[in-house]
């Protein structure tokens, strides 16, 4: 049984952690994992990529339409590749999650969106209501698409493979322009990527303004932390929206979480409660967030916050 | 300008939502129900196009029970001129769900489908490209800003590190980010003239479109986040808890 999987990496040249996390779930459905690279210009990605573990080969499709990932040409690149496979997995980020139902709609298939757990080849379990619910789910598709969570999937490392690099030379046209690229803005953050920190400290309402989030970066540099936030700090326009954490944000399973002045709406929870360790910081003892914390501490934030960054510096 | 806009009928987001006694279904019997959050994202900016003299007129479809009516009065009462309730009694995925969707495109014309990314009870984020796919028209996911004009749609999408922005050709379909804008709350003066507004009905079993069931959902269960919430008395105590108990630091 052979699988595809997408992947996904920044601008730069980075291959996302989620793009190894769908590899190593990938692996759970079958023998023969091929890994798909998309864009323009990819020859330093494709080194790094044929590296990784748990491929056997490296397709490569490589196009000026393909440079920004727009889901029209690059459903259609994969629709084109799907008859060799019975899997097709990417993973359940903004990108996979733009492109794979896409393709599910011209290749006639109900996708599998966000799955955390593999129970067999057609059964799967993914949360539904934000988070709060589990479902266990069995596609009847012959061919089947899923988008999978990296929370839940360990990743497979970054070398040690050696795949073979297989070049698409037959790539299918796409010169309709349904969608032109215009303008890129990316958030500029020298802190690791939110969904693969090892410690994620997020602010909420209570952290007043953007300027505050200070408090929270001092504590970051010393954890080497990714800043996430809630919607209401984000709806508020303390920092951009990228930073949101949640049922419509990114979805965190950090070691360490440090929920600073938010309150714990279910929505919240729904992108962060696999984290390993949970530390609620909130002046409201009767806060909900509390209750889905291993550690809290009730008082100000801005008492606490200084004190905490004295106490990680002093170690 | 013609805009379709899809809205679907669930558990109130703020509602808990509960697991049946037998582990089948979440329950909805008594439970209160609302459109879902970014379908009303989708209606209010499709109004607002319509206030803006951009679009000539909106249209809402809702799928499912006979109830449905009721989320499409609400969006009437936003502003929506007209709606069509496809009634079936059976949960229809989201594959299925476009294609009724494609059934009423081709009908209806529009020049834009402006839906939801995601509805708050599945998740499943799908239907908007899935449509798009079908009727080989461009997409433009988890839009945060929406500009019309001849012809083509400027949009900025929400994507994993930033912002993107994208011209697509029209017609299009468009799913919305919360963030697309602040959905009003209707007047009453407003819930009375959506009464008198027209509803078209039909029954799903007329359409002759195929809803299979291709996922099936063999159970449910509650996914609790509960933990032990230590409370400590100060911020000596909480590094001594991470650095010796949890080991986290
Ligand atoms: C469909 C839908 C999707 C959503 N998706 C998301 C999502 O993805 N992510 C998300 O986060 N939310 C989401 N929400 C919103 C969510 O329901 C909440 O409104 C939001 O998370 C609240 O943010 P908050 O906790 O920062 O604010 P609040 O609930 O206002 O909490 C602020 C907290 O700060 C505390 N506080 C204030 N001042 C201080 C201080 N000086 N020191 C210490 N503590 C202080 C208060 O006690 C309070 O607990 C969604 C909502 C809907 C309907
Ligand atoms: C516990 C449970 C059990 C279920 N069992 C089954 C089952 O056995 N078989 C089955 O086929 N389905 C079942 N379903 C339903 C099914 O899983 C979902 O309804 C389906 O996946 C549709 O996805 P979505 O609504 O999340 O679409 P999304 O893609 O998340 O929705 C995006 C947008 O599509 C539009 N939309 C979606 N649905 C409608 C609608 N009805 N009317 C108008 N617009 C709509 C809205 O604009 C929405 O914003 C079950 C659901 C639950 C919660």
């Amino acid at each position: 049984m052979a699988v595809l999987v997408l992947l996904s990496y920044e601008k730069g040249d980075q291959i996302r952690k989620i793009s190894r996390s769908a590899i190593s779930a990938a692996g759970k459905l079958g023998t023969e994992v091929h890994a798909l690279l998309v864009g323009d210009h990819l020859d330093g990605l494709s080194q790094k990529a044929s590296q990784l573990q748990g491929i056997q080969k490296l397709l490569v499709a490589e196009h000026a339409a393909y440079a920004h990932m727009q889901a029209e040409p690059v459903a259609d690149l994969i629709a084109s590749l799907a008859g060799s496979y019975e899997f097709i997995v990417a993973p359940a980020n903004a990108e996979g999650k733009d492109i794979l139902p896409r393709l599910a709609g011209l290749l006639d298939v109900q996708p599998i969106s966000d799955v955390v757990e593999m129970i067999d080849a057609s059964t799967f379990v993914r949360p539904i209501y934000a988070g709060s619910i589990l479902a266990t789910v069995t596609s009847k598709d012959a061919k089947k698409l899923l988008s999978v969570r990296g929370t839940t999937f360990e990743a497979v490392a970054e070398t040690g493979g050696n795949a073979t690099i297989e070049k698409i030379e037959n790539l299918p046209a796409s010169d309709k322009q349904l969608s032109v690229f215009k303008e890129l803005k990316l958030s500029q953050s020298d802190r690791p990527e939110l969904e693969s920190a090892r410690v994620v400290i997020s602010g909420g309402r209570g952290m007043q303004s953007g300027e505050n989030f200070v408090l929270l970066e001092k504590i970051a540099d010393q954890l080497d932390a990714a800043i996430g936030a809630s919607r209401a700090a984000v709806d508020a326009g303390f920092v951009p929206n990228d930073y949101q954490v949640g049922q419509t944000g990114k979805i965190v399973a950090p070691e360490l979480y440090v929920a600073v002045a938010l309150s714990g709406a279910i929505q919240h929870l729904a992108g962060m409660k696999d984290s390993k360790i949970v530390v609620a910081i909130n002046k409201d003892p009767e806060a909900p967030i509390f209750k889905v914390s291993d550690y809290g501490i009730i008082g100000d934030l801005f008492e606490i916050l200084p004190q905490l960054e004295a106490a990680l510096k002093a170690r | 300008m013609k805009i379709l806009v899809p809205v679907k009928r669930v558990v109130d987001s703020n509602i808990k939502p509960l697991v049946k006694s037998d582990n089948s279904g979440v329950e909805v019997g008594g439970v209160k129900m609302s459109m879902n959050p970014f379908d009303e994202t989708a209606v209010e900016e499709a109004v607002r196009l319509k206030e803006q003299k951009i679009a000539s007129e909106v249209v809402v479809i809702s799928i499912g029970e006979p109830k449905c009516q009721d989320t499409l009065r609400t969006a009437m009462a936003m502003g929506a001129d007209r709606g069509i309730l496809v009634t079936s009694e059976d949960a229809l995925e989201s594959l299925s769900v476009a294609k009724i969707l494609q059934h009423f495109v081709t009908k209806e014309q529009p020049d834009v489908v402006l839906m939801g990314k995601q509805a708050s009870d599945d998740d499943m984020n799908a239907t908007g490209q899935i449509l798009a796919a079908k009727l080989g028209w461009a997409q433009g996911t988890f839009v945060s800003k929406l500009e019309l004009s001849d012809g083509k749609a400027q949009i900025t999408r929400e994507i994993d590190d930033g912002q993107e922005i994208l011209e697509l050709t029209l017609p299009a379909v468009i799913t919305t980010d919360l963030r697309l804008n602040e959905p009003r709350f209707a007047s009453l003066p407003n819930i009375m003239k959506a009464k008198k507004k027209p509803i078209e009905t039909v029954a799903l079993a007329d359409l002759g479109v195929d809803t299979a069931v291709r996922l099936q959902v063999k159970s449910v269960a509650e996914s609790s986040s509960v933990r032990e919430g230590v409370i400590v008395g100060s911020v000596e105590e909480l590094m001594d808890k991470l650095q010796n108990e949890a080991k986290v630091i």
